[in-house]
């Protein structure tokens, strides 16, 4: 276990941090159960992916530099990589539901451009 | 200094990452990240992308800083739908946008920048017409989201991407 | 109460709620109804995993569980974005 020499605020700080992450990325799993529709539950998972993911690595920046004795940006890659990628895999996902929907006639299928 | 550097962004942008991999700063490390910031572009230069050209970095900074708000708020907006705290009828739709930005980095902007707030969801886009489908969990009727995205986000970007 | 007790317990909290997090998202995949639900229910799956592992590695020290969520990030992307192409063009007439 880490954090021997820490101060009791800064263990406070990182633990608010990454609890309040954890606790929007839930929120967002429990969306997939509590919306109605597919295209409801899509939103539900960006929760996790943004404000999330964010609160969560910068408990973890700020926790590695603390114990470390030095700034530690590391982590901000992976934050970096997921708002490239989340963009693309939601995209994609929506058009293909998007599509199904459409050549299946479905009543909640979206409008033609 | 176009010949050297061809894509001088992609340069800075690898050499800081491998930087930040390979943190504590020693000067090993500073040359193999001067070395990757220079021969990955080279090699990049075969492939022929082209290259971004950011205007107006006074706007981009304004954006930034909306954009972050707007997640925030737009992440506190949806984890309330979520938990049922919020009263009302809720409506969702979808949303037809005109859009004028042409800009492929223009239009990759806004697709992050809408899916970075929860809330908005990007169907489809069709470049022939330039109208976007969006999926919005709450919708307020009439063209408000179309005024908002328009307004908020796609002009700075058409100022940036010019 | 000392630092350590508030970073193990609050840490291992946060573990636990990002736990549940992949149940629900497991139970999502599992339980369909339809492909792109399934799909969906992945693609959370992989991320509170990353992010459970990034809060793991806060909790041991050790740097070594970074290279892991950032490998996890890049599959999970690759897995979700070939499985939503297939569904694109694997199923539907073109």
């Amino acid at each position: 276990m880490t954090g021997a020499a820490l101060p009791v605020w800064a263990a406070w700080l990182v633990v608010a941090l990454a609890i309040t992450g954890a606790g929007f990325s839930l929120t967002g799993a429990l969306g997939l159960i509590r919306l109605r529709t597919f295209y409801e539950r899509v939103h539900a998972p960006t929760l996790g992916a943004t404000l999330g993911m964010a609160l969560i690595l910068t408990s973890s920046m700020v926790l590695l530099s603390l114990i470390e004795g030095r700034l530690v940006l590391r982590d901000a890659l992976i934050g970096i990589f997921l708002t490239i990628t989340t963009p693309v895999t939601l995209l994609v996902l929506a058009r293909a539901a998007a599509q199904r929907d459409r050549h299946e006639g479905n009543p909640g299928a979206p409008p033609e451009l | 200094m176009t010949r050297l550097l061809p894509y001088p962004w992609l340069s800075l942008g690898l050499a800081l990452t491998w930087l930040l991999l390979n943190a504590p700063l020693t000067p090993g490390s500073a040359v193999l990240a001067l070395l990757v910031g220079l021969a990955v572009p080279a090699v990049m230069r075969a492939l022929r992308p082209p290259a971004v050209r950011v205007r107006a970095p006074g706007t981009l900074v304004r954006l930034a800083g909306l954009v972050v708000y707007d997640m925030v708020r737009s992440n506190i907006d949806v984890a309330r739908i979520i938990l049922g705290l919020r009263r009302g009828e809720r409506r969702t739709g979808f949303v037809t946008i005109p859009l004028d930005l042409r800009d492929p980095f223009g239009l990759a902007a806004l697709s992050i920048i809408l899916t970075g707030t929860p809330g908005t969801l990007w169907v489809q886009y069709d470049s022939q017409s330039g109208s976007l489908l969006l999926h919005v969990l709450d919708e307020t009727g009439g063209d408000e989201w179309v005024r908002r995205v328009k307004d908020r986000y796609e002009r700075p970007l058409m100022t940036i991407f010019s | 109460m000392t630092a350590i007790a508030v970073l193990d317990g609050g840490l291992g909290l946060a573990q636990g709620m990002l736990v549940l997090a992949m149940a629900i998202a497991a139970w999502r995949m599992l339980r369909g109804p339809r492909a792109q639900d399934r799909i969906l229910g992945l693609d959370t799956l992989y991320l509170n995993g990353m992010l459970a592992i990034v809060v793991h590695g806060m909790r041991t020290g050790s740097g070594l569980y970074f290279e892991a969520a950032l490998i996890l990030g890049m599959v999970g992307f690759t897995a979700t974005v070939a499985l939503a192409k297939f569904l694109m063009q694997g199923e539907v007439i073109q």
